[in-house]
């Protein structure tokens, strides 16, 4: 068996939290992207793309996500499309973000006042002149710092591509404590690590709320 | 292909797991949020320290990741002489995880109870027990239920986490299916949707139980 | 030649009949103050004119043309509507200056220096030049409908529709606002006010119209209707007001 010193555990602890950050980077930039997309569909008024966003939304926010991974890792290869597990997780994150993150970015849109959608028609803007120049510059301010905030729920989401086998930071922990067999210190480091990563974007979060408030 | 009928025969094994999650379900967000009550009232209302130990508390949980906190409580804590069973873990992981969330979002509500309310009561003769119960908790629940409530949902579908310490919820029984059966895709689309009604009929009955609670609104 | 004009306009919410056959003329020129309780459907007449509001029956023609909800018609409605709202509306991530120039640039496809020199003539005209850069926020409820006022101004509309302008205002910033007012009429642009400022309405407005229960109850000049009202709904209103 191979002796492991508190360097060898930090070391293999830091260097798996790299790929944290990387599946984070990854989901996050994924998740707003079809966020975005989202969005726009539900602000056409036109019915039946908000029924899909509403549907997507319930699908996966209704349920858990370490279940949109399994169908995304076990399920797809069953089905013959041949799937990683970085990009499992990936894509399930994608969605779980995406989900979370439109309804979040609606709640931000409805705070608007009715008065900027009527003053705009008023003064002759097209629908998207007025998303472009009045809605979205004033949202955008308002979202901020509740998607920083959701950052945090992505970053603690990464934890569960280790059950599909995705050499992250959870992941490691858990095979060091298989190699060495001292989970109080394995998982102690291992939620300190997470708390680093997450606490300054839990307190960025918050004074940019603060930020906000004051301004207004 | 897909071969929904393989999973017929495994349908007792579906039922006792549902029964296992939707028993957790109920004792964890019953516990987690008595927890979040009593943390959020010291928060608010107790002293420095308390607040503090509070403070502590809630930022730990909610920044460190579900698993991790599962792991190191059933892994971590018998190393240190405390012994729990599977269950005994997942429920207390999954009530410490519950009990952060709403003690932020009972705060919330908590604080938004005009200090005129509390003046009132202290004019009235309440003491800080009676002003607490009769006075503030619920217009304070009240504004926060739907909150709350969407955070109980949360927790619960964050419990499919516990199947990784082989309780015997939802989540480990879709493993055990489909090793047997080797239908993955099937048997994971059934659990999913499983859990989906199961969010549905839990924002059900949470409607319906908000109805009741705060019914002196309507009733007049 | 009649500017506005509306043919036994009929409008619901639901069930609710708030508007019952409303039948009103307006002549380039006129200062017209619709006056009535809450609830009388005087708001809700104001919102038909420009197409903010939907109604079920009857007709509205604006400059010869006919007022829709449809996106396309309430543009083009823009170009011969202002209006201005009881809570201003201002867009709060622009500056005075840049809340005047959009509609202009965007809308009507001005140059910028074309628009900025609209923008600072409109500014001036309210009184409120040295705002330009200043952002909403820094300034009074009556500055802030006063840049509005400006805002509405710069699209050079042929009638100026104001809802309720100075009820959100303190009582010592009303005045300003009147003052604007005063001086549009005098210059001859044609207002339609919903208003409780009953001084102004007999002023300098030109004809008042009552409006009880969904329908116009009484109208005429100003300076007689308010004098000498004919109507027990209208006296008894009077008597409620002053």
């Amino acid at each position: 068996m191979i002796e492991f010193s508190n360097y060898d555990i930090l070391r293999n602890l830091l260097f798996a939290t790299q790929w944290t950050i990387l599946l984070s980077l990854a989901a996050f930039i994924g998740g707003t992207t079809v966020a975005l997309t989202l969005t726009a569909m539900r602000l056409t008024r036109n019915p039946a793309m908000q029924r899909i966003v509403k549907v997507y939304v319930e699908l996966f926010q209704g349920t858990p996500l370490l279940m949109q991974m399994f169908l995304c890792f076990f399920g797809l290869s069953m089905l013959g499309y041949e799937i990683s597990a970085w990009g499992a997780a990936i894509l399930s994150l994608t969605f779980f973000t995406s989900a979370f993150l439109v309804e979040i970015w609606r709640g931000c849109i409805d705070t608007l006042p009715k008065g900027q959608w009527e003053a705009s028609r008023c003064l002759g803007l097209s629908f998207l002149q007025t998303l472009r120049h009045i809605i979205l510059p004033q949202a955008i301010r308002v979202a901020t710092a509740p998607t920083v905030g959701f950052s945090v729920q992505v970053i603690k989401g990464t934890a569960l591509a280790s059950v599909i086998g995705f050499v992250e930071l959870t992941k490691v922990g858990t095979m060091l404590n298989n190699a060495t067999f001292e989970p109080f210190k394995i998982f102690t480091l291992v939620a300190l690590i997470y708390f680093m990563l997450c606490y300054p974007l839990s307190l960025y979060s918050k004074h940019l709320e603060k930020k906000f408030n004051v301004s207004r | 292909m897909l071969y929904f009928s393989d999973l017929l025969q495994y349908s007792d094994v579906f039922l006792s797991a549902l029964k296992t999650t939707v028993e957790l379900t109920v004792l964890t967000t019953i516990l987690g949020v008595v927890l979040g009550t009593v943390c959020a009232t010291v928060r608010q209302y107790g002293n420095r320290a308390g607040q503090r130990v509070v403070s502590v508390y809630v930022e730990l949980i909610r920044n460190t990741p579900f698993i991790v906190q599962l792991f190191f409580i059933f892994f971590g804590l018998p190393a240190i002489g405390m012994m729990l069973s599977p269950w005994e873990a997942s429920m207390i992981a999954l009530t410490i995880n519950l009990g952060a969330y709403s003690t932020e979002i009972i705060r919330a509500g908590l604080a938004s109870i005009s200090k005129g309310q509390i003046e009132a009561a202290k004019v009235l003769g309440l003491n800080f027990r009676q002003t607490l119960t009769r006075v503030i908790f619920i217009p304070a629940f009240e504004k926060i239920y739907p909150a709350l409530t969407s955070q109980c949902i949360i927790v619960m579908l964050g419990s499919a986490v516990i199947s990784q310490i082989s309780v015997q919820d939802l989540t480990y029984a879709a493993n055990l299916v489909q090793s047997r059966n080797f239908r993955a895709f099937e048997s994971y689309l059934v659990t999913a949707l499983l859990y989906l009604g199961l969010s549905i009929l839990l924002r059900f009955a949470f409607n319906a139980l908000g109805k009741r609670l705060f019914a002196y609104r309507t009733s007049n | 030649m009649s500017l506005v004009n509306l043919h036994q306009v009929h409008k619901y919410y639901g069930d609710h009949h708030v508007l019952k056959g409303i039948d009103l003329d307006i002549k380039a020129g006129e200062v017209v103050s619709i006056i009535g309780k809450s609830g009388s459907g005087k708001s809700t007449l104001l919102r038909c004119i420009n197409g903010l509001e939907q109604y079920q029956e009857g007709g509205i023609t604006v400059d010869g043309k006919e007022v829709t909800t449809e996106d396309i018609q309430v543009r083009r409605l823009a170009l011969s509507v202002g209006m201005i709202f009881q809570n201003f509306n201002l867009f709060p991530h622009m500056t005075v200056g840049e809340n005047v120039m959009l509609a202009p640039t965007i809308v009507l496809k001005k140059s910028k220096a074309e628009a900025e020199a609209t923008a600072r003539a409109m500014l001036e005209k309210v009184g409120l030049a040295e705002k330009f850069d200043s952002f909403p926020e820094k300034l009074s409820g009556g500055q802030q409908q006063r840049v509005a006022i400006a805002r509405a101004l710069a699209m050079s509309p042929k009638v100026l529709l104001c809802d309720e302008i100075t009820s959100a205002l303190d009582p010592e910033l009303v005045g300003e606002v009147l003052k604007v007012l005063e001086q549009l009429a005098k210059e001859g642009i044609t207002l339609v006010l919903v208003t409780h400022e009953m001084n102004f309405a007999r002023d300098v407005g030109s004809r008042v119209v009552f409006m009880h229960q969904g329908k116009v109850w009484e109208q005429g000049d100003s300076k007689t209707i308010l004098s000498n009202p004919q109507t027990d709904e209208l006296k008894q209103f009077m008597g409620a007001v002053l």
